[in-house]
């Protein structure tokens, strides 16, 4: 196991070059006084500041050097301060949202974290739930109602099921709001009393005791939980209802039930447990996939996290903060790739032992 | 790569089982009775399998039956609403006021003409917005069924550049194998790690400077990320195709190693890919009114489903009042992409190894 670890390591930089080539590469397209504004921190003043920039950062010259400059900046011969460089952390400057994107990302991401571990719970736990029974009442009603559900689920694109969301819950009813928080939650959670310990606003408010926040915190994100959940659901009742029926049909379930022991047993701890592995692989890339920015949930209900950032750029036609954070959630993604790869190497003995 | 091998060896035993070995007398008799159709003879026994499973069960059929009235439209489209203006992608608008206009209001500037069927079907002489009017006074009723055909349209260029893509890619890896295929499938790897979504956004983005706002910007970012599993797929079918003995035997008789791919091996795979691709309308779509409704891609006013979505975004604290903005496009589109996912649930059924060879 140790050498699957070592080469899936090792294989990391390599994926993370690709992913940083392509994503620059596209870059190229633009003209090199379009590629300044990945560096200009104002509006220009005169064109011989942006010839400046251009010259500095190698704008005009060859994919390779430009490439070079952009990961690792500039460093000023004489006060040896580093401008530019994405590994350093420097992502460029936010025209539409007037602030580093580095800074766009660390406000934004702990709420995008947030929002996918609230997620995780209600998506896994109801979809396995459905499909468990799906598979063991297979053929009646409810097994076709499953089916029906998993098949409407997958019908409806995220910005559909989530505008009809809101207009049920929100605009008729009242009952969950889009957005973030309230002002009033916004103003206390901004004042000096409240301390934010982990910047996720939910855990955070429970940590200062204060339950309206939470309770205000919650109201907001439940339509963009429910619509994720919604949209997951249909695979997992599909791919977990197909695993139990092809569990059910194994000789070692017989033989418990051949045993006596009660259906119940027989399902929960014989045939669940075995019939869960290819849930966990997809649970790991659901939750990588959440963590990479739900673009279009996040617009939907206007909740402050990447992929919202992400999609306003794209639609001010900021060219820096959009490659900004697609080299960002590539670099999540990639990471929590490895750690689910890992983890289920350690889960499963087949690839454990090998 | 484990994956590629498992359906090799599932391709390999699947002969083996099947061949009819010695003098099974009970087996050839069971093939005599089977009349052979002209339609089986010539796409081939697991061809035809595929095409009939496709059309047998309940769900699949009522995914056609979507699939068709959707195509009917798209086809009708100038006989059900007359085109206004020179444009007819472009929506026509009844002023400029931004409030959406409830349905039934009447229409008063940039009426089409009216067609045959409106004074039986509505019983009105004059031309009333039918699903109401989007912000900007955008007609909806127009939107949604000269929309059919920019989702066909944009379903079609993009799924046949993707599959044109993915099959060179594909191939070629396939064929040559060694290094050539490892850099290959490595780079496609690289190319699947990246968020779809999130890159076409950003090669949209990227650009619509350079083209201006139009289709075209889109329906590129798609095609450049949404070639990747067309050349997994054929792949795995050309590695399972090239161990056949009919390869061998062109191989031997020294034919060159283009023709033995484009002439012997791609004919005999492709056919798989070809289907699964053209399910893909479905997503091609989704993902299409997905950039539109975050407001990239095409200009204001052009008729697509995910624009007049997008319209409803300014909207959100009256949507009680304006659910039809939502609605209408929003059911359009589900029942457009449901029909294209029950053919293709049927699909994964008959395609499915384990189900080789029933029925």
């Amino acid at each position: 196991m140790t050498n699957y670890i070592i080469r899936r390591l090792l294989l990391v930089p390599v994926i993370l070059f690709g992913v940083s080539v392509i994503i620059m590469g596209m870059l190229q397209l633009l003209g090199p006084i379009e590629r300044s504004a990945l560096y200009v921190k104002d509006f220009p003043k005169n064109d011989r500041q942006v010839d400046g920039i251009i010259k500095k950062y190698a704008l005009d010259r060859p994919f390779h050097e430009q490439y070079w400059r952009w990961l690792t900046g500039v460093k000023d011969p004489v006060t040896g301060h580093r401008e530019g460089g994405v590994l350093y952390g420097d992502f460029g400057y936010s025209r539409s949202a007037s602030q580093p994107v580095i800074d766009i990302i660390r406000t934004r991401f702990p709420n995008t974290v947030e929002l996918a571990l609230w997620t995780v719970v209600p998506m896994l736990s109801i979809g396995i739930w459905l499909g468990i029974k799906a598979a063991v009442y297979q053929n009646t009603w409810v097994d076709q109602l499953a089916r029906m559900f998993s098949i409407v689920g997958t019908s409806f694109p995220t910005f559909v099921f989530g505008l009809l969301v809101l207009i049920l819950f929100y605009a008729k009813l009242g009952w969950f709001m889009p957005g973030k928080m309230s002002d009033w939650a916004n103003q206390v959670v901004r004042s000096p009393q409240f301390v934010n310990y982990t910047k996720l606003l939910t855990i955070d408010s429970l940590l200062n005791g204060r339950f309206d926040i939470f309770w205000d915190a919650l109201r907001h994100m439940i339509l963009p939980i429910l619509t994720l959940s919604y949209i997951n659901w249909a695979t997992y009742v599909r791919v977990m209802r197909s695993s139990m029926l092809e569990t059910l049909r194994m000789d070692y379930v017989t033989t418990a039930r051949a045993k006596g022991l009660t259906e119940g047993v027989v399902i929960n701890q014989h045939a669940r447990p075995n019939a869960m592995l290819p849930i966990v692989t997809m649970a790991g890339m659901s939750v990588v996939g959440l963590l990479g920015g739900v673009i279009i949930t996040e617009t939907v209900f206007n909740y402050p996290g990447i992929g919202k950032a992400t999609a306003d750029a794209a639609a001010n036609l900021d060219v820096v903060t959009t490659i900004g954070m697609a080299i960002f959630s590539g670099f999540i993604l990639i990471i929590s790739n490895l750690i689910v790869d890992v983890m289920y190497a350690v889960i499963d003995p087949r690839v454990r032992l090998s | 790569m484990t994956e590629d091998k498992i359906i090799a060896d599932q391709e390999v035993n699947r002969e083996s089982m099947e061949a009819p070995s010695g003098d099974n007398f009970m087996l050839e008799e069971a093939h005599s009775d089977r009349k052979i159709t002209r339609l089986e003879r010539w796409l081939g026994p697991e061809n035809y399998r595929i095409l009939r499973g496709l059309v047998k069960t309940p769900a699949s059929i009522i995914g056609f039956i979507l699939v068709f009235i959707f195509l009917m439209v798209a086809i009708f489209a100038p006989v059900i609403i007359p085109p206004v203006g020179r444009d007819p992608y472009k929506m026509p608008r009844d002023g400029f006021s931004g409030e959406p206009k409830p349905m039934g209001a009447e229409w008063k500037r940039n009426k089409p003409e009216i067609p045959f069927w409106y004074k039986a079907v509505t019983g009105k002489d004059k031309w009333v917005h039918i699903l109401g009017t989007a912000q900007g006074q955008y007609d909806i009723f127009y939107g949604i069924i000269w929309g059919t055909r920019t989702a066909f349209k944009t379903g079609f260029i993009v799924v046949v550049a993707t599959v044109l893509i993915g099959v060179i890619v594909g191939s070629i890896a396939a064929y040559y194998g060694g290094l050539t295929d490892n850099i290959i499938m490595r780079f496609v790897d690289i190319f699947m790690t990246l968020p779809y979504i999130m890159m076409a956004l950003i090669l949209t983005s990227v650009l619509t400077p350079v083209l201006g706002k139009s289709i075209l910007p889109p329906l590129i970012a798609m095609i450049s990320f949404g070639w990747m599993g067309y050349a997994r797929i054929i792949r795995s079918d050309i590695l399972s195709i090239k161990e056949r003995d009919f390869v061998l035997a062109a191989k031997v008789s020294g034919v060159k190693n283009s023709r033995i791919l484009f002439k012997h091996i791609l004919p005999n795979a492709i056919f798989p890919t070809l289907v699964l691709a053209s399910l893909g309308i479905g997503d091609v779509v989704l993902s299409f009114a997905a950039l539109s409704f975050l407001g990239i891609g095409t200009q204001e006013g052009y008729a697509d489903w995910g624009q007049i979505l997008s319209f409803a975004r300014n909207w959100i604290t009256s949507l009680d009042r304006y659910w039809y903005i939502v609605v209408w496009p929003g059911l359009t589109l589900v029942l457009f992409v449901m029909g294209w996912n029950l053919i293709g649930d049927a699909m994964r059924d008959v395609l499915d190894p384990r189900m080789r060879g029933k029925s």
